[in-house]
């Protein structure tokens, strides 16, 4: 890395003369120590640092989607009404689980040019890589001066917290591990939601003969059946074992991912067999319509029921935490962290913009239109609907366990993982899955 | 004149079979962009949207119109630099071969098959030393330097063609390099400019990973506001497909102005036979 | 017959240029100063590149860490063993092969419909060509709709009283079936509706190329040929066809080009596919650099694309330099 400046730096020079040619740019102030966005639009070079009220910043996320972008805004607009020199730049890009934001953000990284700050999920994912990398600078004093450290809990910040220092700012919680179903279809056929695997068979056997797909499944984002499988490997070997799997203190050699494994795909079974082709909302969708009784996913899915589809909480469809998971959270919560390229101004205004991130008063205009919870003690539950109160009460008293999915794990891992799950839902090969992540688990470190 | 290979009638039933099975997934892009969000689904994809809504369109509107100017500068700038590129270096290659002149064309068109996805790491460094990230000359640049190898491809063909008498009668009439270009080349090569300008201007237009990976906004193009309004985890496909007919209509246009100029060959009369 | 498309070009300048002048002509000093801005432009942003991305391949730099140690053909190694880039190989072989072939045919039958001088000439060739100015996003899309097999153009079939439908790109079948390494060899059956998607996107840009390419052909070739009494299947075949070899020559480099590029439209179509018959090295490239954060990996399966391309371009390349050469 260091020696690319030197190497190109003629060739770079060339290129600078006939980009300003080509393209008609009359200037470039050729500063580029200066990491923030804009190097066209940096002109008050103005060093007052001290007030973080000058200067811009440059917030970075996948939240694009009605609800989540206007959710931002909330943040944004009490940051500029506290910050009103500031020029706030609202980089987000969409993709499918983020995967084209992650593309843009991790070329800026490693390509030093970060943002002012991002979006990254807590856990040992993205955000432990980027820690080890040493770009993400330790936030213990803000933490120290905000008086956070009591206000989340510590099961949370165990999730961003590495060697002693805290890295990132949680503004939302979600869980993974939640069963949806169809109120009206249960009731119709006298089931209950099923608490463990073999009510899970009973009960699709049932929907089954009257031609109900008992689980509507989506894959066609690749990382949806994958949710459904650490579930199932949750619900299977239990809170410690899980734990330990994830942390890379048991090998997956385990006879508990055999099992779990063997149990997820005769759940398989039970499924639409459209499910590549569709998308997660599509599958929500076949559980909304009455046409399949049950769905595993992740809590944005209420979002869908009660938004676009018009489905009342409770009445219409209900939920409960997927088989064998009662008192576990699968949490996944989007963090911010400050990159250590950022200097000056545009560490002030990210510092700045983190205080915001963290505020009692931001988190709740921003999860109550985003369909999530806060992730503070004090939050409110009256501030929530149904699904939103069921969901904080079971965060505040249940362990929480990291998902391979959702940035929990090592990034290579979990590719590694879906790899191995697309081979495995076709070959159901078990003992080739298990050693596939045998191996990917040596290769990337869990730990 | 023409040959007429087909009966008319078979020719006209044929043209518009196809024009048909093309249009097939046009009309369900149009009917999901009129629909409302909740109407939307797979299993009535096919129903004709009742109500007819034009939220999407107008939604799709507000946040497609402000980076539309960008997509236009960006598109028309890049677009005009590289085809002349494209020209000069196509005639260049064709008609002055040199020795090398084929190492060099080797190393041109080459570029075409890079894989884009591979470059954004240097590509950002690069254009953030040369002070042009975030910025639309420097995307403009990216789209220039990458449209090289196939403009120079398709003008390097077209001039191919172009018989060596024709220069040859241009030069004893007192044409020197660029006399040939303008009184010769251009004038025969009015199609190829058309093919090439479409090429490009669709590409860049319709690029997103560079857009998306060394803009942000307000700089940004078009195809990033659709991806992103399209959403990250509710994707309103209402919304989605009607900023995408919005967004294509400026390349349609762009059809068909140029396609006037599908013309045969301007200096016909002087290919002696 | 007319020969004139063969006599001229041996009478063209550059045989004049290199047999009867060797002293450097003003004309070739332009002709060399005209591609500079060219040559240094795609040196740094092309060659450069490659050269960084091949050296990333060799480093062990597999996560954010850019550790640049080298780390010999390991990575190289690993790809080639994944279940996931062999299927990538065979995929990419029918894709391109049939991506192309399907491109070039239906271009050229479109192309030489249009240029009977029709009705609505405009129309026609905007319909044609439109497909290409819709996003590569919103086409995935659509052709995922539309290849649904229970809800998309299979409804018509099953109008046409057609009972066993396709199952398009949720077909795992693969025909032949031959073990190969550790992956069935043969051709992947989901991956014709990717061909289909694909071809309905591009095949109007070949037929562009081609229209052009018929426009420039000089009415008097085509007149001498008719007085000579050619029949309209052979003048085709004898005057038209050699004449668009060069137009030929672009639609292949050009599709070739654009068939490594179906990124955008396989990623929001099908994405890798059950068992990865419809995944492209290009979205295995992605994943394993961006999901995974497997940079070192992920240059290593760029370099190989890039290889094998230049194995199958270089030669075609070469010919076809010959063939101008010899004419």
């Amino acid at each position: 890395m260091k020696g690319f400046t030197k190497k190109t730096g003629v060739a770079v020079l060339s290129v600078a003369t006939m980009g300003a040619l080509l393209a008609g740019c009359g200037t470039s102030n050729g500063n580029s120590t200066s990491g923030s966005g804009n190097s066209a639009n940096t002109t008050n070079s103005t060093t007052s640092t001290g007030t973080g009220n000058s200067g811009s910043l440059e917030i970075f996320s996948w939240w694009t989607g009605v609800a989540s972008s206007k959710a931002l805004q909330q943040f944004i607009n009490q940051y500029e009404k506290q910050y009103p020199g500031v020029k706030v730049v609202n980089a987000a890009v969409a993709g499918g689980a983020g995967s084209n934001a992650k593309a843009v953000l991790s070329s800026r990284m490693e390509a030093g040019k970060p943002p002012g700050t991002f979006q990254v999920h807590a856990g040992n994912g993205s955000l432990l890589s980027w820690v080890q990398a040493g770009d993400m600078t330790p936030l213990n004093s803000l933490y120290k001066q905000m008086g956070w450290n009591t206000k989340f809990p510590q099961s949370l910040l165990n999730l961003v917290t590495f060697n002693g220092k805290i890295y990132a700012v949680p503004v939302d919680m979600q869980r993974d591990n939640v069963l949806w179903y169809n109120k009206k279809v249960f009731a119709k056929y006298n089931l209950t939601p099923p608490t463990t695997f073999n009510q899970f068979f009973t009960d699709a056997q049932v929907l089954k003969s009257h031609g109900i797909t008992p689980l509507a499944l989506a894959n066609h984002g690749n990382w949806e059946t994958t949710i459904l499988w650490s579930d199932v490997l949750l619900g299977t070997v239990g809170y410690t074992k899980y734990d330990q799997l994830m942390s890379g203190k048991v090998g997956w050699n385990d006879p508990g991912v055999t099992q779990a494994t063997n149990t997820f795909l005769k759940m398989m079974q039970y499924t639409n067999s459209d499910y590549n082709s569709l998308h997660w909302a599509q599958a929500d969708g076949l559980v909304a319509q009455g046409k399949a009784a049950m769905n595993v996913q992740g809590d944005w899915a209420q979002g869908y029921f009660t938004t676009t589809a018009g489905l009342k909480p409770n009445v219409d469809f209900g939920w409960a935490p997927t088989p064998g998971t009662q008192g576990v959270f699968a949490a996944v919560s989007d963090v911010f962290g400050l990159p250590s390229k950022l200097t000056g101004t545009d560490k002030t205004n990210a510092e700045n913009f983190l205080k915001v991130l963290g505020s009692s008063e931001g988190q709740k205009a921003f999860n109550t239109l985003k369909g999530t919870i806060s992730p503070r003690l004090d939050a409110n539950p009256s501030d929530y609907n149904a699904y939103g109160q069921s969901a904080m009460a079971s965060y505040k008293k249940d362990k929480l366990v990291l998902t391979p999915t959702q940035g929990g794990l090592n990034p290579g891992f979990t590719t590694a993982l879906q790899n191995a799950m697309t081979q495995l839902i076709s070959s159901q090969n078990v003992s080739q899955f298990v050693s596939a992540l045998q191996s990917a688990a040596q290769q990337n470190p869990l730990s | 004149m023409r040959a007429r290979v087909f009966n008319r009638t078979i020719l006209y039933v044929v043209l518009v079979i196809f024009a048909a099975v093309f249009l097939i997934p046009v009309y369900l892009l149009i009917i999901t962009g009129l629909k409302s969000n909740s109407a939307v689904g797979l299993s009535h994809m096919w129903a004709w949207p009742n109500p007819l809504g034009f939220s999407g369109l107008s939604q799709a509107w507000q946040q497609v119109a402000p980076d539309m100017l960008n997509s236009v500068y960006l598109a028309v700038s890049a677009t005009v630099v590289v085809t002349i590129l494209g020209a000069i270096n196509g005639y260049a290659l064709a008609k002055w071969k040199f020795r090398g002149s084929n190492v060099i064309y080797f190393f041109i068109l080459l570029g075409m098959f890079i894989p884009y996805q591979s470059t954004l790491i240097p590509l950002i460094r690069i254009l953030d030393k040369v002070g042009l990230f975030d910025t639309i000359p420097g995307l403009a640049l990216v789209h220039i330097v990458y449209g090289i190898p196939m403009m120079t491809l398709i003008f390097r063909n077209f001039f191919a063609d172009i018989p060596g008498e024709l220069i040859e009668s241009a030069q004893i009439d007192g044409n020197g390099y660029w006399g040939v270009f303008r009184h010769i080349m251009l004038p025969l090569s009015i199609p190829g400019f058309v093919v090439a300008a479409i090429w490009e201007f669709t590409q860049v237009w319709n690029d997103f990973l560079f857009g998306v990976a060394v803009t942000d906004p307000p700089n940004q193009p078009v195809t990033v506001a659709i991806v992103n309004i399209a959403g990250s985890q509710h994707i309103q496909w209402n919304v989605l497909m009607s900023s995408t007919l919005l967004a294509s209509l400026p390349t349609l246009i762009v059809y068909l102005v140029l396609g006037r100029y599908f013309v045969r060959g301007l200096l016909a009369g002087s290919v002696k036979g | 017959m007319n020969q004139s498309g063969q006599t001229t070009a041996s009478e063209s300048p550059v045989g004049v240029n290199k047999i009867r002048r060797p002293r450097v002509r003003v004309e070739t000093l332009w002709a060399i100063f005209t591609l500079i801005p060219s040559i240094i432009l795609l040196g740094v942003f092309v060659y450069y590149f490659i050269f960084w991305t091949g050296y990333v391949s060799f480093t062990k730099w597999n996560s954010f860490i850019q550790d640049m140690h080298f780390n010999g053909f390991r990575n190289y190694v690993a790809i080639f063993q994944s279940f996931r880039f062999q299927s990538d190989l065979r995929n990419m072989v029918f894709f391109t092969v049939f991506f192309m072939l399907g491109c070039l045919i239906l271009g050229l039958f479109l192309a030489i419909l249009v240029d009977q001088k029709i009705k609505a000439e405009g129309f026609f060739r905007s319909v044609f060509l439109y497909p290409m100015a819709i996003s590569a996003a919103a086409t995935g899309v659509i052709w995922s709709w539309l290849l649904n097999p229970t809800t998309g153009l299979n409804l018509i079939l099953h109008a046409f009283g057609i009972k066993h439908v396709p199952q398009w790109y949720l077909s795992t079948r693969i025909l032949p079936n031959v073990h190969i390494a550790s992956i069935s060899g043969g051709f992947p059956l989901a991956m014709i509706a990717v061909l289909i998607a694909s071809i309905w996107q591009w095949s109007g840009f070949a037929m562009a190329l081609y229209l052009a390419g018929l426009r420039a052909i000089p009415e008097e070739l085509k007149e001498a040929a008719r007085i000579d009494g050619a029949k309209a299947m052979r003048l085709f075949f004898s005057i038209t066809l050699p004449q668009l070899r060069p137009i030929t020559t672009t639609a292949v480099v050009m599709l070739m080009a654009s068939s490594l590029k179906v990124f955008d439209l396989l990623y929001a179509m099908t994405g890798p596919g059950a068992n990865f018959v419809t995944d492209l090295p290009a979205l295995n490239m992605f994943d394993t650099t961006f999901q995974g954060n497997e940079f070192a990996q992920g240059a290593a399966i760029a370099t190989v694309l890039l290889i094998l391309v230049l194995i199958f371009i270089i030669p075609y390349l070469i010919g076809t330099l010959r063939k101008e050469v010899s004419k």
